[in-house]
């Protein structure tokens, strides 16, 4: 019961968040100097004005508003004003797949890598290792991904000819995106890792265990892997939001065809309705991922409900 | 034309330690076993080579696939495949004019009457034939004011189409294209233009199949399923098969095109890489026969290795800086002149853009019409000071703060820093400021004639000077500096009805002269397209335009020659 109640509130929480964020973002794209219509080539200003009123800019800024809302309940986000003959509907649910794609192959490349390298750092503590591989997260942390794509394009790619560098179609690149962001999120992950099995380990129930004389791998594994493992559970939904929407750099050093450059260009090129389905489809996303997170703690540790 | 920012290194990699290494590889080791690799011997380019398909890099994704909707050059490289115009582009010579959808034409004494006679063997993709009717209900759609196509003013050269365009006039039958028949056209002109051939050449003039767009629409609504593959009808050598938004977009050979015979690709992909450095790597990697650019700071390392595929070629547009003229300082027209003899352009080309552009000393670009503008602005301090002076500042000291205004982008920032420079050092002023704005938002500054000094660039829409010289005329939309001058409206005017060209550009270099000698523009340099070009590739001549026909582009591999890569 308490927990139903909480997940409801959890709920509304996000409902009202989503609403919110709609709100901000419609009205500050629209307040943004500039507009969508502009070009290098001056296009006459009777011209500017009907296309205003093709696509009903010209009504005032609330009445659009809430006509946005009543398309939106509907699911219709509107044409998008740079991508002409497509709607922002189908702009991304063409760009969705791919940015889901790179962002699970990260999620997963992050864990194999961070985890273990988590691990086993913490086991051996304070020694060489243990330094040189936070040492080595901690430069995975700092290098940006847009130093990082380059790099396993130009090694991985053009030197040893493992993977095409660019293009979705019958091409490997998309594994190149996978692997640069895998990696950025494996040293969050690995420094994540070891930080919380180092509390795990130095608890009382391990020290008990251990004066039984349990083996060490049994101590690591059975033991204290359950709990040293959580924090990084509770970090895998804004992780994976993270990815699937942080994909930007990537998709344009490989060339995917993603979510992550419409999020961009769109911004940009003041496609109002594009602006408006990112940021929603985004948001949508970083709070169901929240929501999860927040309801499967609540079911494996009680204590998380009176916190909150 | 300003390619992003690169942000790239090309030092060792610092991930190389042992068990990341070993973990690394393991998994890489896994995914080739899985198969995600393409590890076949065989490139994209080799194998499209064989299949005849060209594999073009192209800039950004386009906007539509509607010739009334776009006006980027990549956008008109699409169109250019789907779509025929009356008059096409020679594969080899800007000059001349290949017989399009019509096999003649003919003007009357002024040039202000053109008649084309139109073959009646072209046909849509669909198998519909191509007539006249087509080209007037197309020119009445982008002029049509409820479509508001951005790129309109192009067709203003009909007579009235100004005025229907902007609502004044309601009947259509008044502006000046009429079908005598099927296949007969007539244009009449607002005033008279002997280089009309040229300008029906631009994508603008492209016809669309009428009941194509009234299937999914209505005649001025723009953003209908028309355009989609499958839906969409063009009468070009090439129809569309395939899109997919920042992929690609694949055309194929069009079975209904009256010369199908002679063209010589199966089909074109057209892929959208705006990433500059992207681009170069996906052509090295096998991936493109043709890159859209080549990243300035790459250029060297492939002169230097003197790579045959790298091509650098004269192109039609030109790089300055427009001053406002009804602002101080820059309403001084002396203080203008020291401006623009303090810039050194020669520095600007060789030691800032380093792409092979041409120091600009006038602001039409030379042409092989035969158009020479008068060589005015040559980099002279002294001169430069002299006009300070008669300016009437003592000192570079005295000039009251001023502002050069450019849109976001590393390039352009360098650009404007070295002038900044140069006027500090030849002229003394100390109080410039440079500001970026973000390209939106600059346009409409530049719109509003808000700023001091602006930074602009212009491609010519076809090879005539007057695609460079109009926009100076008083009140044209691409003024954007106040200046305006009757001697040069007149000048101009007077050019249009001249039928000998060396007459004709004896008067449009008296207008330019007028132009560069009351400085509303600062020249800095003239374009140059720098990329590369597969072996495979023929009949890829250089042009000024850049408009190549892809029909007449051939793939070949030259068996003697070893393949590079």
């Amino acid at each position: 019961m308490e927990t139903a109640r909480y997940i409801a509130s959890r709920f509304a929480q996000s409902l009202f968040a989503l609403l919110c964020i709609i709100t901000i973002t419609f009205f500050l794209a629209r307040l943004a100097p500039g507009g969508p219509f502009l070009d290098e080539k001056a296009v006459p200003e009777h011209l500017i004005e009907q296309m205003n009123k093709n696509y009903g800019f010209d009504k005032p800024l609330p009445v659009q508003y809430f006509l946005y809302l009543g398309r939106l309940v509907q699911g219709d986000l509107g044409p998008s004003l740079g991508n002409k003959g497509f709607t922002v509907n189908e702009v991304i649910s063409e760009g969705f797949p791919v940015s889901f794609l790179l962002g699970i192959s990260g999620l997963v490349i992050a864990l194999l890598i961070g985890v273990p390298v988590g691990v086993f750092a913490a086991a051996k503590r304070n020694t060489g290792v243990d330094y040189g591989l936070m040492t080595l997260a901690m430069l995975g942390i700092c290098l940006p991904t847009f130093v990082i794509a380059p790099l396993l394009g130009e090694f991985l790619g053009l030197r040893l000819g493992w993977f095409d560098v660019a293009m979705w179609e019958n091409s490997s690149a998309w594994f190149l995106g996978a692997l640069t962001l895998g990696l950025y999120y494996s040293a969050y992950i690995a420094r994540l890792t070891r930080g919380s099995m180092l509390d795990v380990l130095s608890q009382d129930f391990i020290r008990t265990a251990r004066s039984k004389g349990v083996a060490p791998l049994t101590i690591l594994f059975k033991h204290a892997f359950r709990g040293g493992i959580t924090p990084v559970v509770a970090y895998l939904g804004p992780a994976l939001a993270g990815l699937i929407g942080g994909s930007f750099v990537v998709e344009t050093v490989f060339g995917l065809p993603g979510l992550g450059q419409h999020f961009i260009k769109a911004a940009t090129n003041r496609d109002y309705w594009l602006i408006n389905g990112t940021v929603t489809v985004f948001a949508i996303l970083i709070l169901v991922m929240n929501f999860l997170v927040d309801v499967i703690q609540a079911w494996l540790d009680p204590r998380t409900q009176s916190k909150d | 034309m300003t390619p992003p920012a690169p942000h790239e290194t090309h030092q060792g990699s610092p991930l190389h330690p042992t068990l990341f290494g070993r973990l690394l590889s393991g998994f890489l080791a896994g995914a080739l076993l899985l198969g995600l690799t393409s590890c076949e011997r065989e490139s994209r380019v080799d194998k499209a080579t064989k299949e005849k398909i060209l594999l073009l890099g192209n800039g950004a994704e386009p906007k539509a696939l509607d010739p009334h909707i776009v006006s980027s050059v990549g956008d008109s490289n699409i169109l250019r495949s789907l779509f025929e115009g009356l008059v096409a582009y020679h594969p080899k010579n800007d000059m001349l004019h290949e017989p399009g959808v019509a096999e003649r034409w003919e003007s009357n004494e002024d040039f202000s009457e053109w008649r084309f006679f139109l073959r009646n063997d072209a046909r849509w993709s669909n198998g519909d034939p191509v007539t006249a009717h087509d080209f007037v209900y197309s020119y009445n759609r982008i002029l049509h004011p409820e479509m508001a196509a951005p790129y309109a003013s192009m067709l203003y050269f009909l007579k009235n189409g100004e005025a229907f365009n902007r609502g004044e006039i309601d009947d259509f039958s008044q502006v000046g294209v009429k079908a005598v028949n099927d296949f007969e056209l007539v244009c009449t002109l607002e005033r008279p233009a002997p280089y009309f051939p040229d300008v029906v050449k631009h994508t603008t003039w492209l016809p669309i199949h009428g009941p194509t767009i009234e299937k999914f629409g209505k005649m001025t609504d723009t953003y209908t399923e028309w355009q989609k593959p499958g839906n969409h009808v063009s009468n070009g050598a090439f129809r569309l098969t395939d899109w997919r938004i920042n992929a690609y977009v694949k055309v194929r050979k069009n079975p209904h095109y009256w010369d199908v015979k002679n063209v010589k690709p199966n089909g074109i992909n057209f892929y959208p890489i705006d990433n500059t450095f992207t681009e170069e790597k996906a052509f090295r990697n096998g991936l493109l026969h043709y890159t859209y650019v080549l990243p300035n700071n790459l250029i060297s390392a492939y002169e230097k290795s003197g790579d045959p595929r790298l091509r650098k070629e004269t192109y039609n547009g030109s790089y300055f800086f427009r001053c406002n003229v009804n602002e101080a300082p820059t309403n001084n027209v002396d203080f203008r002149r020291a401006l623009a003899y303090a810039i050194n352009q020669e520095t600007i080309v060789n030691f800032v853009t380093r792409g092979g552009q041409q120091p600009a000393y006038g602001f039409t670009p030379p042409s092989e019409a035969g158009y020479h503008p008068p060589d005015m602005i040559r980099h002279d301090p002294d001169v430069a000071r002299e006009f300070l002076t008669k300016a009437g500042y003592e000192s570079g000291a005295d000039v009251p703060e001023f502002t050069i205004m450019i849109n976001t982008s590393e390039s352009h920032k360098d650009i404007a820093v070295a002038i900044q420079d140069m006027w500090k050092k030849t002229l003394g002023i100390e109080k410039v400021k440079i500001e970026n704005q973000e390209w939106k938002v600059f346009q409409q500054t530049v719109q509003d004639i808000e700023y001091q000094v602006s930074r602009a660039g212009w491609i010519g829409d076809y090879v005539d000077p007057n695609t460079f010289l109009s926009m100076w005329l008083s009140g044209d939309s691409n003024n954007q500096t106040g200046w305006s001058n009757p001697d040069y409206d007149r000048l101009m005017k007077e050019s249009a009805s001249i039928s000998d060209p060396a007459e004709r550009y004896a008067k449009l270099v008296a207008a330019e002269t007028i132009l560069l000698s009351e400085v509303p523009v600062l020249p800095v340099y003239w374009y140059t397209r720098v990329y590369l070009l597969h072996p495979d590739v023929k009949n890829w001549h250089p042009l000024l335009l850049d408009n190549h026909p892809y029909k007449h582009i051939d793939l070949v591999r030259d068996e003697s020659e070893e393949t590079p890569e």
